[in-house]
């Protein structure tokens, strides 16, 4: 008997520490990658900011950083994570044509000239781009950006030749003498700019609000668990906060920031130039509000149907629903893509 | 005696035995994938049979929307060109360059330790390198390949070079030859069979040092192929190019144990 006790206790301590540790605070998991508009969610991890704002609403928030932006991606589609930052059109061909229904929680900015299309040579015009050979990332947003570029000026994707080349080997590419055009984004964009006889030809200045960096969740664990959405969005809110101060805590919050992705202050600097940072809530209100949101998901829509990006089973381009709050795009009973402004206008309320 | 290694499965059996690991992994992948598609039918990871089939029936039996090409095809034949080309100028530089040094006492002392160095150093590394040497065309693609197929070959068939006995090249000097016609008449028909060995045994390198170059900028090609789609989680067509690439891997080294076979039949006259 006295033998039995001394197994018994230890093992109900084991039991009931276990299940202390299943009761204990749901836990989500999301993920981020390297980039301008995505920093601010290394530093609000680093600082316990997202874990402040996790454990407020009774919640853990594990925040993992992704070298690869693509394989985050895919890790959130595939359900690994939670939640993921990705932009507008990524969210629409990868996740949401994948079934995965996904809501945009948070439009964090669009790029206002951090895309951009470079030709070698001085004072040259987009138009000079026909015939060349324009080396890219097929089939991402810089691959729409050339679209949208080539639009503008009465040509067609068939008038260059598109070649696929890696993100991670551009600039080095852009070096060698049969490399001509190069469409791409920063840093690698200011790189090759900085490169003597290189003029950018066309920004995503020109098609503001196309491309949109967003914080997408999965829809269905957002709608179970509305405590994620509060905290992530009280959570981005507050690091905005910090950031687009001009006191001595935003300067080193850009500076932990630019560090991060590997530049200085001011590099950072002159890449939030080339963004339109969401400080307030109120701001990516207003573009998401706006009818310019779903006109935006329309083109992206058609650009990806003409490339095949919304999978073999789409017989057109408004075979993915886009759901905004001025409506829905294409198809209403295969909804997979969702712009909710409800967890942001209850900050812009000060409701968190 | 009636020991474990002493059984011998019968023929039947023995190839029952050999199909069942594969027949497993089939029915494991389709029970995982129903499971998948049954929770989300748009589900990319892992695609049903039919899925796959579709996507490579649009690939390789209808003309691309944006090219008007046959794209399985030509991604085929633009691998294969670059694969075989590659290939073949490091078997004839690596099949050179071994049997010189190998045979050669005064060409081996200052090239075999360089040989074993440079083949040490990791062809991948020196991509960025290539492209600024060799450009971004066919040329550097092809160059990946030879760069790191061939020391592979050369020290290869050096060795074997080198294996060869003694007595023969006595023998053949005896009888008058030069050494001229000792590298043409004793040590390259020997050696020959020894680097369709070295070429099978380097294929494997030489399709991955393809794949790694046509991701990095490329208009076609299998990898080209893999990495494009890989943007959207296109498993479905994925799956099967891998399953193309493995068989194409497969009849290109079955060919070339054929021929070996077929040429060389001495050689493989004993210790089969």
């Amino acid at each position: 008997m006295l033998r039995h006790s001394r197994l018994i206790k230890p093992l109900l301590a084991l039991t009931l520490s276990l299940s202390a540790a299943l009761v204990q605070a749901e836990s989500f998991k999301v993920c981020w990658s390297i980039y301008v508009g995505w920093m601010p969610w290394g530093y609000g991890d680093e600082q316990k900011i997202v874990d402040k704002w996790a454990k407020k609403y009774g919640i853990e928030i594990d925040v993992v950083q992704i070298n690869d932006y693509i394989e985050s991606i895919n890790q959130y589609t595939a359900g690994q994570f939670d939640g993921c930052v990705m932009t507008n059109m990524d969210a629409l061909t990868i996740p949401a044509a994948g079934g995965v229904d996904t809501t945009a929680l948070i439009v964090g900015d669009f790029s206002n000239g951090n895309d951009g299309v470079v030709l070698k040579g001085a004072n040259k015009t987009l138009k000079d781009i026909k015939g060349q050979s324009v080396n890219l990332v097929e089939l991402s947003v810089s691959h729409y950006l050339l679209a949208r570029a080539l639009e503008s000026v009465g040509l067609k994707e068939a008038d260059v030749k598109v070649v696929n080349t890696s993100d991670a080997d551009m600039v080095a590419v852009y070096g060698t003498k049969d490399v001509t055009a190069v469409t791409t984004w920063n840093p690698l964009l200011s790189e090759i700019l900085s490169q003597p006889n290189s003029t950018k030809v066309f920004d995503s200045s020109q098609i503001p609000g196309e491309i949109m960096d967003l914080m997408v969740v999965n829809s269905a664990t957002l709608k179970k668990n509305p405590a994620l959405g509060k905290a992530l969005v009280g959570a981005w809110y507050e690091i905005m906060g910090i950031m687009s101060g001009s006191d001595k805590a935003a300067t080193t919050a850009k500076t932990a920031m630019a560090v991060a992705s590997g530049t200085d202050l001011a590099g950072y600097e002159a890449q939030l130039a080339s963004t339109k940072m969401f400080y307030k809530p109120t701001d990516a209100l207003a573009l998401v509000n706006s009818d310019e949101l779903l006109k935006t998901m329309q083109k992206v829509a058609e650009f990806s149907f003409d490339h095949g990006l919304l999978g073999d089973g789409a017989p057109d381009a408004e075979y993915i629903g886009v759901q905004g709050p001025k409506g829905v795009y294409g198809n209403t009973n295969n909804i997979k893509l969702r712009f909710d402004t409800t967890y942001m206008q209850l900050a812009a309320d000060n409701k968190l | 005696m009636k020991r474990l290694i002493n059984l011998t499965p019968s023929k039947p059996v023995k190839l029952l035995l050999g199909i069942l690991p594969f027949a497993m992994i089939l029915v494991i992948y389709l029970i995982a994938s129903d499971a998948r598609l049954a929770e989300n039918p748009n589900d990319k990871l892992l695609p049903s049979f039919s899925q796959m089939g579709d996507a490579i029936k649009t690939l390789a039996f209808e003309p691309s929307k944006r090219t008007g090409e046959y794209l399985f095809w030509q991604d085929t034949l633009s691998s294969l060109e670059r694969l075989g080309l590659g290939i073949l100028i490091a078997a004839a530089l690596g099949f050179s360059i071994g049997i010189l040094t190998g045979a050669i006492p005064t060409l081996h002392a200052p090239f075999a330790p360089l040989l074993t160095i440079i083949s040490l150093v990791p062809p991948m590394a020196l991509l960025p390198i290539l492209f600024i040497v060799f450009g971004l065309g066919e040329v550097s693609k092809v160059a990946l390949i030879v760069i790191g197929v061939a020391p592979f070959i050369a020290r290869d068939i050096q060795r074997c070079t080198q294996e060869i006995p003694l007595e023969q090249l006595v023998k053949a000097q005896t009888l008058g030859a030069s050494s001229w016609q000792i590298l043409l008449r004793v040590l390259i028909p020997q050696l020959l069979p020894r680097l369709i060995n070295a070429v099978r045994l380097s294929l494997g390198a030489g399709w991955l040092f393809l794949i790694a170059a046509e991701a990095i900028a490329s208009t076609d090609g299998l990898g080209y192929r893999i990495f494009l789609v890989r943007r959207y989680l296109s498993m479905d067509v994925i799956l099967p190019y891998v399953a193309w690439i493995t068989l194409l891997a497969f009849v290109i080294d079955w060919l070339l144990a054929k021929l070996s076979q077929r040429c060389f039949p001495w050689h493989y006259q004993h210790g089969k």
